[in-house]
């Protein structure tokens, strides 16, 4: 059963993030900031990340930089949330290689959809090295 | 109605008003709410021009002379509307040397000149003699004419014994008068207010007389003017009267008249006074160019026509119409207010004449050699302010006696205007001296007092003599034949000019020899030191940095020039001068530090203001040893490089004046794009606080929508998200709402006495149920008297439910607690929240106060308490500063923790 690892400092969304991705048969566990997050992920090794920017302490943009910066993580599909709707944020996030950046409020098919082919694409992936 | 008495007692009350009028002046003046500061008072005081020459003579010379009259009417209106420039500068000059009089401008502009004082004085003197005779000719065949019609008024004049003669009492009556209206109290300042105030009431009044004759002649003598002129036309001997053809001399005439207006309109004494001495404001010339000229139609609008009816009555003199016409109808109120237009007209030209005049003496003539008489430097505790006084009320009626004089030997040989208009000429030889004076700096005293000297003699024997020999007193021979028979010396046509008009041909020689002497003389001799300085001073007086320079280098003593000024100024008068510039102890006669250069300048001033410019430098010259003056340093400012030091002095101030605008363009620029950027940053903030709750709600509802397999417990918890999540997001709508109105100033308060106490604990009581649920104690600390504050108490609640809220969230998390506190301090009630937490650092005291600032809370709380959305703080703030209050954070006095304070003003239930 595939990981996922949501990190959100807003308690509702986090429920409803874990409710959807249990929902589609993966295993989750939440975090409400970017401390805790990494230490998950470096606990615990995800499959996928559905990481938010702004999280009290270190934010979602730094913790992307610290898990691009290790090997073990190069290559971890990471999956944006933001409530900023801006171009700059996007492409701020997609440049420090995030997969994918999703604007809040967001429609809960796309976003297990964009999950779902995520972990496709990173199994097969995987399978082909 | 026409009696002695009654005229008598009309004459008098009018001439008590005037007297009001000038008081009220006066002291308005004194209280700094001048009620002669207008263009139009101005414009009217300047209608002291139109004298009872105009108020009679108009119609008499247009009776004899068809338009000719107008000429001296235009004469003035050129003047206004051309040559307003000119009268600025004099203005401008007289206001920064303290000018008294004609005399006394044309004395300083020739290097303060003694002697040209003298003179000019003698000229005015002797040549308005003429004008004021005409004056108490009018007043005393109008009044003969009121009083006796139809006996002819003629009889009245001077055939008699004088003391029987009524001249001979109005010119007493008149000198009484305006001793008592000009001279009560010596004006240290050149200006009479008062006198000016009521020169306007005459010249209102003389219009509104002159009028009202005029109106009665053509609607009520005659049906309207078509039928005046309908009639004057059938008559044959009158055709041609009123042609162009018949002034005097032709075109020469008309250029003569025109001149002459022109030029006496300026010089004669009583013009130059309320022209330039006079005037308030040197704006007011320019707006007064179209309102003087506006007058001057006013006033001559009905001459033709009371003429006309004058010659179709045919009966009288024509200077005498204005009365006569009512008179012969048989009214007798009309005619009474006709005499006082006339009484004001008169008394108007004679009480300006003679204040200015006997300026002039008593500065020019008297004091001067007053001041050569070595005892009266002698007792310096003399007081020669009360001698001024005296001087002058002595010189009033002597001018006055002088002008009976005239009018008893010769007024009967001219008509009113011709009588005028030898005053005309005699006050025109000032017109070369004082306009040349103002453009070319060449002309010096030597050859001025040549110019006048010559042009009045000139005049003298081309228009004053002549009329001696016309009245009887001299050979008519002279006129006729030529003194001892030399035909190119006749005085009316000197060197074989034959044909002009008297006028015409007395102001072309006197002012060819004038004007021939002046220039003539000033450029074959040498200016002295101070003659260059004042014809700098003159010429350049448009210039700002010129008239304020302090002249004199010499030396002297305080204390001297203290003693100086008391005796002429008194002592009210010279403690202002010393205390204006800044001396701070009371001035003695002991004082024996020197004097500087600006004091003695003052002094002078304030000196010339009293005495002239001439008087007031022998003075100074008295007291002050060694140089009077260093002309170098006077020089240097005025000649070409310092005029091109003052250009790039301009220059320079220019540049940095663009500079300035530069920086400050700069600076507007970037805190527009901070502004912009703020705006930028505050609605991607709100955007992100609205899309936080959206985010819940919308997840929640699909998920409920597409997921069956939801338990009903959980389903309820889901629903139960949706609406507090709903609930966040109206209040942050609402906070985003308040906040706009507050910045834009729109917040509405609905003010009312509160009890600050009731407040706190109506607000405790509705936030109990949160305190519960987070498990805060909260304690109320609330004083024994009611805490009465001014304000909304919605809005006041809300801020103190937002202080309890915050406090609520920031606690420490074992023995949570929050104490409300009610304090009062000098006229101001406090209302504190306090926590237990770790309170907020110094430098983040104030950040807190700012939009969406988000307080770092408790890492292990964070999740189980509500973030806020940041708003909250800086709307409470906006609400409070709205009451005139303060909202401030600090460190916590009981608890230790976050303290906010509500600071309110206290106000009595």
């Amino acid at each position: 059963m595939a990981k996922v690892l949501v990190v959100d400092d807003e308690p509702n969304i986090v429920l409803s993030l874990e409710f959807l991705m249990q929902q589609a048969g993966f295993d989750v566990t939440t975090a409400l900031d970017g401390e805790s997050a990494m230490a998950l992920v470096t606990e615990n090794p995800p499959d996928l990340v559905l990481l938010d920017i702004s999280l009290p302490g270190i934010s979602g943009f730094e913790v992307l930089e610290q898990l691009r910066s290790q090997e073990s993580f190069k290559r971890l599909p990471i999956v944006m949330l933001t409530a900023h709707g801006r171009e700059v944020e996007r492409e701020k996030g997609l440049a420090l290689g995030a997969d994918d950046y999703i604007t809040k409020p967001f429609s809960t098919r796309q976003l297990v959809e964009k999950v779902q082919a995520l972990l496709n694409e990173s199994s097969q992936g995987l399978q082909e090295d | 109605m026409r009696t002695e008495w009654v005229s008598l007692a009309v004459g008098f009350s009018y001439l008590g008003i005037l007297f009001l009028i000038a008081a009220w002046g006066d002291k308005r003046s004194i209280q700094g709410r001048s009620i002669i500061n207008s263009p139009l008072v101005y414009a009217l005081s300047i209608a002291v021009y139109c004298t009872a020459w105009t108020f009679y003579g108009s119609v008499g010379r247009a009776a004899e002379t068809g338009l000719s009259f107008l000429l001296v009417y235009l004469g003035p209106t050129l003047a206004m509307l051309l040559g307003w420039f000119m009268i600025r500068k004099m203005i401008r000059i007289s206001r920064a040397q303290k000018i008294t009089s004609i005399a006394d401008f044309i004395s300083a502009r020739y290097g303060k000149s003694t002697r040209l004082g003298v003179l000019v004085t003698l000229i005015a003197v002797i040549g308005v003699m003429p004008y004021i005779a005409l004056q108490l000719k009018a007043i005393t065949i109008s009044h003969a004419l009121l009083t006796g019609y139809p006996l002819e008024p003629t009889q009245a004049l001077a055939t008699k014994a004088f003391l029987f003669d009524k001249s001979f009492w109005v010119a007493i009556v008149l000198a009484v008068f305006i001793i008592l209206f000009g001279t009560r109290h010596l004006d240290a300042s050149e200006r009479h207010e008062g006198m000016v105030a009521a020169i306007a009431f005459e010249s209102i009044v003389k219009l509104l007389a002159f009028l009202a004759a005029g109106i009665f002649v053509v609607f009520w003598l005659y049906q309207g003017p078509m039928d005046l002129f309908e009639q004057a036309a059938s008559r044959t001997d009158l055709v041609g009267t009123l042609g162009l053809d018949a002034v005097p001399g032709g075109a020469v005439g008309w250029v003569g008249t025109l001149i002459l207006s022109t030029l006496a309109f300026i010089t004669l004494p009583r013009q130059f006074q309320v022209l330039v001495i006079e005037n308030v404001d040197e704006r007011h010339v320019k707006r007064a160019g179209w309102i003087f000229p506006l007058y001057l139609f006013a006033i001559n609008i009905m001459v033709i026509p009371i003429a006309l009816a004058g010659l179709l009555m045919g009966d009288g003199s024509p200077d005498d119409y204005v009365l006569t016409l009512p008179l012969a109808a048989g009214l007798d109120a009309l005619p009474l207010f006709v005499f006082i237009g006339g009484l004001s007209a008169a008394t108007g030209m004679v009480i300006v004449e003679t204040i200015a005049l006997s300026t002039m003496v008593s500065n020019h003539l008297v004091m001067p050699v007053l001041l050569r008489w070595k005892w009266l430097h002698l007792d310096p505790a003399l007081n020669l302010s009360g001698w001024l006084l005296g001087i002058r009320r002595v010189a009033i009626l002597l001018i006055l006696l002088l002008g009976y004089l005239y009018h008893a030997l010769i007024g009967e040989s001219y008509t009113l205007v011709t009588t005028g208009l030898v005053s005309f000429a005699a006050a025109s030889q000032f017109a070369p001296a004082l306009l040349l004076g103002l453009y070319w700096r060449g002309g010096n005293a030597k050859g001025t007092a040549a110019g006048l000297v010559g042009g009045f003699i000139v005049w003298g024997y081309t228009l004053l003599l002549p009329g001696f020999a016309l009245s009887g007193w001299l050979d008519s021979s002279l006129i006729n034949q030529g003194p001892w028979g030399i035909a190119w010396l006749k005085p009316y046509a000197l060197f074989g000019l034959e044909g002009w008009d008297i006028y015409a041909h007395a102001l072309f020689w006197s002012l060819l020899v004038n004007i021939g002497l002046l220039v003539g003389v000033s450029l074959f001799s040498r200016q002295s030191n101070l003659e260059q300085t004042q014809a700098a001073l003159f010429t350049e007086a448009l210039r700002p940095d010129v008239m304020q320079t302090p002249l004199w280098l010499g030396q002297t003593t305080k204390g001297e020039l203290y003693q100086l000024a008391n005796r002429y100024l008194g002592k009210v008068a010279t403690l202002k001068i010393f205390t204006q510039l800044g001396s701070t102890e009371s001035p003695s006669a002991a004082d024996d530090t020197p004097a500087s250069p600006t004091l003695i300048a003052h002094t002078e001033k304030a000196l010339t203001g009293a005495l002239g410019s001439a008087s007031a430098r022998v003075l100074i010259n008295s007291v002050v040893r060694g140089e009077a003056l260093d002309i170098e340093a006077v020089l240097s400012i005025l000649d070409t490089t310092s005029q091109a030091l003052e250009y790039n002095k301009r220059l320079e101030q220019k540049s940095t004046e663009l500079a300035q605008i530069g920086e400050e363009l700069r600076g507007a620029n970037v805190r527009l794009r901070e502004l912009d950027k703020l705006k930028d940053e505050f609605v991607a903030m709100v955007s992100h606080e609205l899309r936080t709750p959206l985010t819940s709600i919308r997840a929640f509802a699909e998920i409920l929508r597409d997921s069956p397999e939801v338990s009903p417990e959980q389903k309820s918890h889901f629903l139960d998200v949706i609406v507090k999540e709903s609930e966040r997001l109206s209040r942050l709508i609402e906070e985003i709402l308040d906040l706009a109105r507050l910045e834009s100033g729109r917040m509405r308060l609905d003010l009312k006495p509160v009890n600050l106490s009731e407040l706190a604990k109506d607000s405790a009581d509705a936030i109990t149920q949160l305190y519960d649920d987070r498990q805060v104690a909260l304690k109320l600390l609330l004083p024994a008297e009611e805490a009465w504050v001014k304000a909304d108490p919605d809005r006041l609640q809300q801020v103190v439910i937002n202080l309890l809220d915050n406090a609520s969230k920031f606690t420490s998390p074992e023995d949570a607690r929050v104490v409300m506190t009610i304090s009062s301090k000098t006229n101001r009630w406090l209302l504190a929240v306090e926590d237990n937490g770790t309170g907020i650092v110094t430098e983040e005291r104030d950040k807190v106060f700012e939009k969406f600032h988000q307080i770092q809370q408790h890492k292990d709380a964070s999740g189980s308490r509500p973030k806020g959305s940041g708003l909250g703080l800086p709307i409470s703030r906006g609400i409070i500063t709205h009451h005139q209050g303060l909202l401030y954070a600090e460190a916590g006095q009981v608890l230790k923790g976050a303290r906010f304070v509500i600071e309110l003003p206290t106000i009595q239930p």
